[in-house]
């Protein structure tokens, strides 16, 4: 045996016997000498006779399904063997071959098996041909035998393409040629490793590359000949196959393509394969693995119809009623399978059918999907690889530097294809979307990679039922399942319950998913979803129509009007008010009830009911004197905490409501809006006044657009910065709106970036060549938003929802830009500092009187 | 470590810590009073639709004017995470809760999401006054 330390494990049986060819040849899966199966009198027998014709993976399986339907009451079975082992997995000789597994390993079902099962196995037996007519089996050992039932199984043998000297004159191969399908042709090579230093490998499909990357792995220098123009031409569409070719390369292994071997040099043994372009490879070793073709001498032989394999109906069953095929010697509606997934599913149809489980059982073909390592490259690919008709959607994501090429083919709103080369962590979405025909996400893009939320790469499917789902809330998918079997009908529903998806909001698509996926459908479409808010029963667009139509100019006034029953709706009312503002600008009615707490008393609410207070502080940048004053302020207030903020300012943390006016009086600084759904703050880096690379003046530019935009309320909240360059000092890239100098007097504008709990490099929107320019695209852009982005949907969201070509298109037509225009100077002229206002006068009474007043508690000692 | 710029916290509710939700009355518990009545305050304090908290008997309570002249009183203290529930916005049906929007119904102070319920005090206006029973 070739495999050094190859330790005889005696559970799986490790006998020795007399071989072909005289040498001592361990039998896998064999049998120590001297036990043999009872056998019982032929004469005795009333069961039928099962026969089966082949030892593979097919035809072992199907005796697998058989037994495990009882078929051992009604059939003797008796299976033929080409090989003389058991039954072992072919699927692993690659692994094998590589020294990663021991070949007792890969045993599937052992001698002992049959013996213990009461199946005769004619190991080492080869059938030569059927009387259909006399229902007998006869074998080149000379034996006949009879049989009720016979199943071919015969399987598929490697191809040696003609070339001239592959051939002994006896038809044996020349020595050093070797096939790739059985254990016997696996451990020669690995016994010819020891002694061999260059191979050849031809054939550049799955086997082929296999076979190299396994001999490399032995130390040989591989060379890997392809006849046709790219590798695994079967499975992979010409760019995925130069992708695996770089792939295949860069372990070191040499790819010649498109070309045929003619001649195999050598006299004893093999000396070099001579190619058709007249090259010449010199090898001691040659691998063949130039594709399999279906085993179907002894169907042809015996007179049975065989086309490309072995013709059988939807049973199974060949032209001869007793007489069936499965696996890849079979060609069922034309198709013949190389896989192992198919002929599984023959076994068991075929199995359902003889042992009358079901009679009725049909195969009526496999969608076939494989996941493989080739070569060290991780391969899926299921259906067809490339669009085949005009209305065909097909993605490409190509990577080639990193290895990586997948695409999906898509027809009428299903996957019929996908091919993922380098990266399958889609490939459990895929497959159930591709076998069970499952609901393909709007952007397709989806189906290929997770954008931005890392957390969507399990299918929800797999996700362990404690696996938190919203970390914000601490939800598990159990928890979500739970409310789902406890009645909730819709995901609004079941966020109510839970909570999920109610923090930060970034896992609401996978609570989604998930709602879905536990409610298997029996989900009521939940009308709400397309409102803006959920107690007026319209979409923004409508919405805003009827405000505009019906004059409504406060909260309490569009409940009134449109609200079912005229009811009021606490959740409603933030979203209204921010969209009223927008509406009217100077002329909306303000009405506190209408607004959530930050924006009432212009602060934002901290755990302990405290607020926290944050001075404007323009592009973030201040003087000792203001610095001074806030010192001031936050010795006099006592505030417990002084922090600078990730938006560059200063936060007065601990603030009690009470003291926000007098602190706004004392601060003499306009409000920073770090509370509320609006407008927040503009980052800058030090641009071209001090930086030794600025570009341009960011500092100059982040406070104008902040003076410009400050307060405006939105859908969410807005953020913005400035870079002098795209060292990208103040995160530009990744905020809603982001400036970035490029140089020669242009800026570039991106939008629909993000740095939340959502990570997203925001698109370029356009470049422009002046600071003007910038003030107004950006102006543009937030009216835009502001319009037509849903209540709490961030740029991050909306861009991608609405698509950025959209955006452009909006921004290239005057007319609209016109309105927008208009409409973000309504917003720019209604501004008002909130602080100067309500400081001096309060809103409504007691707008700033604490809302958990001190309760006189018995005194305790002190200790 | 000391730290000497945090000397002068000062929770707004006392026996809190800094930084901690602003009470340690959990929900459930606060104890039924012996059902006196209390004027809090005058009815035109509060304006419409918002709520402000009062101590009626020592006991820290929200009382909430809604648009269509009701009025409904309960625990000033979120049994959450203590949450000033004088801040939250409110409807005919339910009351929202600042800090974490947990929502909670004026019918029997259940909480919509099935966290622990908030208890409610009968509350009426006389001569203008506002009148809570603890």
């Amino acid at each position: 045996m070739g495999r050094p330390g190859g330790a005889e494990v005696q559970g799986l049986g490790g006998a020795e016997v007399q071989g072909r060819g005289g040498m001592d040849l361990r039998v896998l899966g064999g049998r120590p000498g001297g036990v043999t199966a009872l056998h019982v009198d032929d004469g005795l027998e009333t069961r039928g006779r099962l026969v089966v014709v082949g030892n593979g993976m097919a035809g072992a399986r199907f005796v697998e399904e058989v037994l495990e339907r009882g078929g051992d009451e009604q059939f003797c079975i008796t299976v033929f063997g080409d090989e003389p082992h058991g039954n072992y997995n072919r699927i692993m000789l690659s692994p094998v071959l590589a020294g990663e597994s021991h070949e007792d390993e890969i045993v599937l079902n052992s001698h002992d098996w049959y013996a213990d099962n009461g199946v005769t196995l004619r190991a080492g037996v080869r059938v030569e041909r059927i009387d259909t007519a006399a229902k007998q089996v006869h074998a080149d050992d000379g034996t006949v035998t009879p049989y009720d039932h016979l199943v071919l199984a015969t399987g598929s043998y490697s191809f040696v393409p003609p070339m001239t000297g592959v051939r002994r004159d006896d038809g044996s191969l020349l020595p050093g040629v070797y096939g790739f399908r059985t254990i016997d042709e696996t451990r020669a090579m690995l016994e010819a490793t020891g002694r061999c230093r260059r191979a050849v490998v031809m054939g550049g499909g799955l086997l082929g590359l296999e076979a190299a990357r396994a001999l490399q792995g032995h130390g040989l220098q591989v060379e890997l000949v392809h006849a046709m123009p790219w590798l695994m031409n079967a499975q992979l569409d010409a760019e995925a196959g130069a992708i695996l070719k770089r792939s295949v390369e860069s372990l070191g292994i040499t790819v010649h393509l498109d070309v045929l071997a003619t001649e195999v040099l050598g006299a004893d043994s093999v000396e070099g394969v001579l190619l058709k372009d007249g090259r010449r490879l010199d090898c001691d070793l040659l691998v063949v693995a130039a594709g399999v073709r279906p085993h179907t001498d002894v169907a042809v032989r015996s007179g049975l119809e065989v086309e490309r394999a072995i013709v059988v109906d939807d049973q199974l069953r060949t032209e001869d009623p007793d007489v069936y095929a499965i696996g890849e010697c079979a060609q069922h509606r034309g198709e013949v399978y190389g896989l192992v997934a198919p002929a599984w599913e023959h076994a068991k149809v075929l199995a359902d059918v003889l042992t009358g489980t079901d009679p009725d059982a049909e195969y009526t073909g496999s969608r076939t999907a494989t996941k493989l390592k080739v070569a060290g490259v991780d391969v899926a690919v299921m259906g067809v690889s490339t669009p085949e008709r005009d209305d065909d959607e097909f993605l490409v994501i190509s990577e080639p530097k990193r290895g990586v090429h997948l695409s999906v083919v898509i027809r009428d709103d299903k996957l019929v294809g996908a091919t993922l080369l380098g990266d399958t962590r889609k490939v459990a979405f895929l497959t159930q979307a591709f076998d069970r025909g499952a609901p393909l996400p709007e952007e397709r893009i989806r189906l290929l990679v997770d954008l931005s939320d890392g957390v969507e790469e399990v299918g929800v499917a797999e996700m362990p039922a404690d696996s938190q789902v919203c970390n914000c809330n601490g939800v598990s998918k159990g928890d979500i399942c739970g409310a789902v079997a406890g009645g909730c009908g819709s995901v609004g529903e079941v966020m109510d319950r839970t909570r999920a998806g109610k923090g930060c909001g970034s896992c609401k698509s996978l609570v989604k998913q998930i709602v879905e996926w536990a409610a298997d459908g029996d989900l009521a479409e939940d009308p709400a979803a397309s409102w803006y808010v959920p107690g007026i029963p319209l979409a923004k667009p409508e919405l805003t129509a009827a405000i505009r139509e019906q004059d409504l100019r406060s909260v309490s006034a569009v409940f009134a009007a449109l609200a079912p029953a005229g009811k009021e709706d606490a959740k409603s009312k933030m979203g209204l008010t921010s969209l009223l503002k927008m509406i009217w600008g100077a002329d909306f009615i303000p009405q506190k009830d209408g607004e959530f707490i930050n924006d009432r008393v212009h602060a934002n609410i901290q755990r302990d009911g405290t607020f926290s207070v944050v001075p404007q502080m323009k592009g973030g940048v201040t003087t000792p004197a203001q610095l001074r004053r806030i010192a001031d302020v936050a010795e006099k207030y006592e505030v417990p905490m002084v922090k600078v903020t990730g938006g560059q300012r200063i936060d007065l943390l601990g603030v009690r409501k009470e003291d926000l006016p007098a602190m706004w009086s004392d601060l003499g600084m306009p409000s920073g809006y770090a509370y509320g759904k609006s407008m927040r703050t503009v980052k800058t880096c030090v641009g071209s006044d001090f930086c030794r690379f600025g570009l341009g003046d960011s500092t100059q530019l982040g406070i104008d657009l902040e003076t410009r935009f400050q307060g405006i309320e939105g859908p969410a909240k807005i953020k913005m910065a400035v870079v002098g360059c795209p060292r990208n000092c103040a995160e530009a890239y990744v905020k809603d709106v982001g400036v970035v100098a490029i140089g020669n007097g242009k800026w570039e504008v991106y939008v629909g970036g993000a740095a939340g709990a959502t990570v997203r490099k925001g698109d370029l929107l356009a470049t422009v060549g002046s600071p003007e320019e910038v003030t107004t695209l950006t102006g543009r852009f937030v009216q835009y938003y502001r319009e037509n982005a849903n209540w709490l949907e961030r740029t991050y969201d909306f861009v991608p929802r609405v698509g950025l070509e959209a955006v452009r298109e909006v921004l290239a037509d005057d007319g609209l830009c016109a309105d927008l225009d208009a409409g973000i100077q309504r917003s720019v002229d209604a501004y008002t500092d909130p602080w100067g206002q309500d400081g001096a006068d309060p809103a409504t009474p007691g707008q700033f009187r604490p809302a958990l007043p001190l309760v006189a508690l018995p005194k305790v000692p002190v200790r | 470590m000391s730290a000497p710029h945090l000397e002068a916290a000062r929770p707004t509710t006392s026996g809190t810590e800094l930084g901690t939700p602003a009470t340690d009355v959990p929900g459930g518990t606060v104890a039924a009073g012996p059902g006196v009545e209390h004027v809090v305050g005058r009815l035109d304090e509060i304006p419409m639709g918002e709520g402000r908290a009062y101590v009626a008997g020592g006991v820290q309570v929200a009382v909430f004017r809604l648009r269509d002249g009701s009025l409904h009183a309960t625990q000033a203290a979120c049994p959450h995470a203590g949450g000033p529930l004088a801040d939250g916005q409110t409807d005919v049906d339910v009351l929202v809760c600042p800090l974490h929007l947990l929502a909670y119904r004026w019918s029997d102070g259940a909480a919509t999401s099935g966290a622990a319920p908030i208890r409610l005090f009968p509350v009426r206006e006389q001569d203008g006054d506002v009148v809570v029973t603890v």
